[in-house]
């Protein structure tokens, strides 16, 4: 186990590099830099000379990307161009919402998706089975933008019940020791606070859940109805064990291997959709962040937080395949 | 397994149960009624006016900081704010300001003519990255000349000479050469007066040039100790989330109306409009069009209008034939249909504008040569030009771009072709990505006889508008007429206002008539949306409003 999982951490430096030359190219590769977006109509040749020589785009590419890892290898994510503040910084402040945001999205998700698709399987074929299939395609397809807005014209706009932007009222006094929200009003024990959280992150959750809830039913469907027709199934079934003991320990069991492979994909497409999710709901994340810097060219940014992003879905990853470990002796045994 | 599945089922339930709960305590109204929430598109920058160009900063940074001379509330009409009078001498270099008495900086510093003297200063030494564009963008355009400058920065190309201060009440100030829009640029935000010893003790100027190039502060003054003498003081600040400002009580003037405004960033267009509607937002700016029937139809909520200031207009490159002959640009004039864009496309927040410059601003002309759609007239013109219809012309519009005065190129650009193609042209259709490729063409002369392009203003001066367009040869136009560039440089330089109002109409009777480098098409006012209970909100066409005079009803 242990040669395992060294062997996948190793694997993370290749990754790493390739990911942050990716990174750096793609951006690059943006129509439009900083110098336009920064000003606009107003941009003379000169001022966008002066600005392109000051930001360094005038160096070879490799030049540049060679600047990008020296700063990169001390730590430093660079200093965004439109905030000028620096980019680890931001991410501090930024990252816990997203967090939160992806956290409670990936549990609704679970939470719904993975009895939908066991109930699906088990009544293989009738009503609930197909319902919830036609559900969960109107999940995968439903763009999340869209969702979101017809969330919040439904449950803010018309009935009131939920707010439809931010974190939090903007008028409650709260501490934020974390920056996780909810977790803050806990510790401070500033019960409004932590309450009007929770009451942020719902629709948002919802919105950006959709997807992976409707990804993981299916998958938890047809994982079931194929562990269901196993040998051993069967004749854990003949030698007479309840079907509660069947489904618990033989079906559920086996069938939680594709299962949780889907669950750590899903990591990064909540990741992903989160980008979509905060801009719509104006909610102070990664999101937002990267959303808004995309808009203004800001390079700096978009390389850290990108990358950021990026070594979070691959680490998540290599977190769900030792985790496979776990589930299955099968593959533990195969590092060896 | 049924466990399992148990506590899922019930994990759900009770998520579900927190929705409704949620339901019973959301709070649609709950907010104080002296607290205004208002909701731009993003954080500002920082909050030291000096090192900012963006609408967000300044939006904030107009209630916590004033300057020398200011402008009467949705007008660009100058008048007294920091200085109580002001005389300049006969040769129009040297400015004396009386200052007004008894103020304090919100750091309880007090403002005199030495404060002002160190604010200038300040500028006039910046150095490094303080210099560029990217960071101090107003005074690099506007002063163009830094003590430590090299170059084209350097201090003998600058307007500023000097500051002195005589006296705790008088400054006076030293330019290099008479400036005609010097009142006007004072007006503007970036040389409001902030306190000198918030700024040294919080280190305002201190920072570093990182490996990207970027001015990144190391001081606190402009996060967390800004300092001006508004009628608002700075609160907190969350990036991301909120900004707080509370009343000053210690303002010298009329003092605000409420207690605090907060002030969102929200970036998308329609999560503002929605936390308008759900009573989350009081107010928020940058209506989209297409929102503002939304809004109207709504009883609790209205739209403001804030008056035009920007242009909109087609570029007549004279550099290509035939478009040097006046008949054949004249033919353009007649050939487009201005009315009918503007009906159609800027959902009522436009006017057909007849000058490359807003009617607020002094040196607007009311006589000039007017070019009302004519399709047959255009035929005759490009007939008695000898040309041979239908002529041909590219024609360039941008894609992947909406601006205030051009929300959508692209239905502009159809229409100015459909009624082109009628008026005996051939529209031949070109188009590139706004940044960088079309603005770089557009910029260069290179994008077609025709384009479409415009303007926003940075300041309530004309020669913001048409000395910016017209003052100096541009490849844009493709013209060289020293007539228009010695008028516009006389005006420039004269410090008269009644007399730069004459020269400035003369030079728009000139342009419209004889020169006619280009047709300006759409004036557009922008639009802000509120809840009907707030009132008192003054929109500027310079976007300086004060929040201090708005009141929330009931």
């Amino acid at each position: 186990m242990l040669r395992f999982t060294v062997r996948r951490l190793f694997l993370l430096v290749p990754i790493l590099i390739g990911l942050s030359i990716l990174v750096f190219l793609w951006i690059r590769a943006l129509p439009g830099s900083p110098a336009e977006s920064l000003l606009g109509e107003r941009a003379t040749a000169e001022s966008i000379a002066q600005i392109r020589e000051q930001y360094g785009l005038d160096d070879p590419l490799y030049v540049q990307y060679w600047r990008y890892v020296q700063t990169l290898v001390e730590g430093d994510l660079g200093t965004s161009i439109s905030s000028r503040r620096p980019v680890t910084t931001e991410i501090k402040e930024r990252f816990p919402a997203t967090i939160e945001l992806t956290l409670v999205a990936g549990l609704f998700a679970l939470l719904f998706g993975i009895p939908l698709g066991f109930f699906a399987a088990k009544r293989y074929g009738g009503i609930f089975d197909n319902s919830s299939l036609v559900l969960s395609l109107i999940g995968v397809s439903i763009p999340i933008f869209f969702l979101g807005i017809i969330l919040k014209w439904i449950f803010a706009v018309r009935l009131g019940w939920l707010p439809s932007i931010g974190r939090q009222d903007v008028l409650i006094e709260a501490d934020h020791p974390t920056n996780f929200y909810v977790l803050d009003g806990v510790v401070t024990r500033n019960w409004e606070a932590a309450w009007d959280a929770v009451k942020h992150l719902i629709l948002p959750a919802i919105a950006l859940g959709s997807i992976p809830l409707a990804l993981i039913s299916r998958i938890t469907r047809a994982a079931v109805l194929d562990v269901q027709n196993e040998d051993y199934v069967r004749t854990a079934r003949a030698k007479g064990l309840p079907p509660r003991t069947v489904d618990s320990r033989h079906v559920f069991r086996n069938a939680m291997l594709p299962i949780s492979t889907v669950i750590g994909l899903q990591v990064g497409l909540l990741l992903s959709g989160a980008i979509l999710t905060e801009t719509v709901f104006a909610f102070p994340g990664i999101g937002t962040w990267i959303q808004a810097s995309i808009e203004n060219r800001d390079y700096p940014v978009l390389q850290g937080g990108i990358l950021f992003v990026a070594v979070i879905v691959v680490v998540v990853n290599i977190l769900v395949d030792l985790s496979y470990g776990l589930l299955n002796p099968r593959i533990r045994l195969a590092g060896r | 397994m049924r466990k399992l599945l148990r506590t899922g089922v019930a994990l759900a339930a009770l998520s579900l149960l927190v929705a409704a709960v949620a339901a019973g305590s959301a709070d649609r109204s709950g907010q104080a009624n002296d607290t205004l929430v208002f909701a731009g598109a993003a954080d500002p920058v920082v909050l030291d006016f000096a090192l900012i160009s963006d609408g967000e900063s300044f939006r904030v940074l107009y209630q916590l900081t004033e300057t020398l001379v200011g402008l009467k509330p949705g007008t660009t009409k100058i008048v007294p704010q920091l200085a109580t009078s002001w005389k300049k001498s006969a040769n129009g270099k040297t400015w004396t300001f009386n200052l007004r008495r008894n103020v304090r900086f919100h750091d309880g510093t007090p403002f005199n003519a030495a404060a002002v003297c160190a604010n200038f200063d300040r500028w006039y030494n910046f150095r490094g990255a303080l210099q560029s564009s990217s960071t101090s963008y107003y005074y690099n355009v506007v002063f163009a000349g830094f003590r430590y400058g090299k170059g084209p920065l350097a201090a003998k190309n600058g307007l500023y000479r000097s500051c002195q201060a005589k006296g705790p009440n008088v400054a006076v100030i030293q330019l290099r050469r008479a400036f005609g829009p010097f009142l006007g640029i004072l007006t503007i935000g970036p040389f409001a007066m902030q306190s000198p010893t918030a700024m040294k003790t919080y280190g305002a100027d201190k920072g570093r040039l990182t490996a990207d190039g970027v001015f990144q502060s190391l001081g606190t003054y402009g996060t967390e100790h800004p300092a001006g003498t508004g009628p608002f003081k700075f609160s907190s600040w969350k990036i991301g989330d909120k900004l707080e400002i509370v009343r000053n009580d210690d303002y010298w003037g009329k003092k605000a109306l409420l207690q605090r405004v907060i002030f969102r960033p929200i970036a998308d267009n329609a999560a503002r409009l929605q936390a308008l509607q759900t009573g989350e937002l009081d107010g928020y700016d940058l209506v989209e069009p297409q929102d503002i029937a939304t809004i109207k139809r709504n009883k609790n909520l209205k739209v403001l209008d804030r008056p035009a200031f920007n242009v909109a207009y087609v570029t007549i490159n004279q550099a290509v034939e035939p478009f040097d002959d006046l008949r054949v640009r004249q033919a353009v004039a007649y050939g487009l249909d201005r009315a009918g864009v503007v009906k159609s496309f800027y959902a009522g927040r436009g006017v057909v504008a007849h000058e490359f410059m807003p009617s607020s601003i002094p040196g607007y002309a009311t006589n000039v040569k007017k070019y009302a759609y004519n399709p047959a007239r255009s035929k005759a013109l490009l007939r008695a030009a000898g040309l041979t219809l239908p002529v041909e012309v590219e024609f360039w519009w941008p894609s992947d771009v909406s601006r205030p005065y051009m929300p959508n190129p692209k239905n502009n650009f159809q229409a100015f072709a459909a009624s082109l193609n009628k008026s005996g042209f051939k529209v031949v259709a070109k188009s590139a990505p706004w940044n960088p490729t079309y603005l770089g063409r557009q910029q260069s002369g290179t994008a077609g006889a025709l384009n479409l392009i415009g303007w926003t203003g940075d300041y309530a001066d004309a020669d913001n508008f048409i000395g910016t367009f017209f003052r100096t040869k541009q490849p844009a136009w493709g013209f060289d007429d020293p007539k228009i560039f010695d008028l516009l440089n006389r005006a420039l330089q004269e410090t008269d206002l009644d007399a730069r109002a004459a020269l400035y109409q003369q030079a728009n009777r000139y342009i419209m008539g004889t020169l006619l480098p280009g047709v300006p098409y759409a004036h557009t006012k922008p639009a802000l949306g509120f809840k009907r209970t707030i009132v008192g909100y003054v929109p500027s066409p310079t976007t300086s409003e004060s929040f201090a005079s708005i009141r929330k009803l009931g």
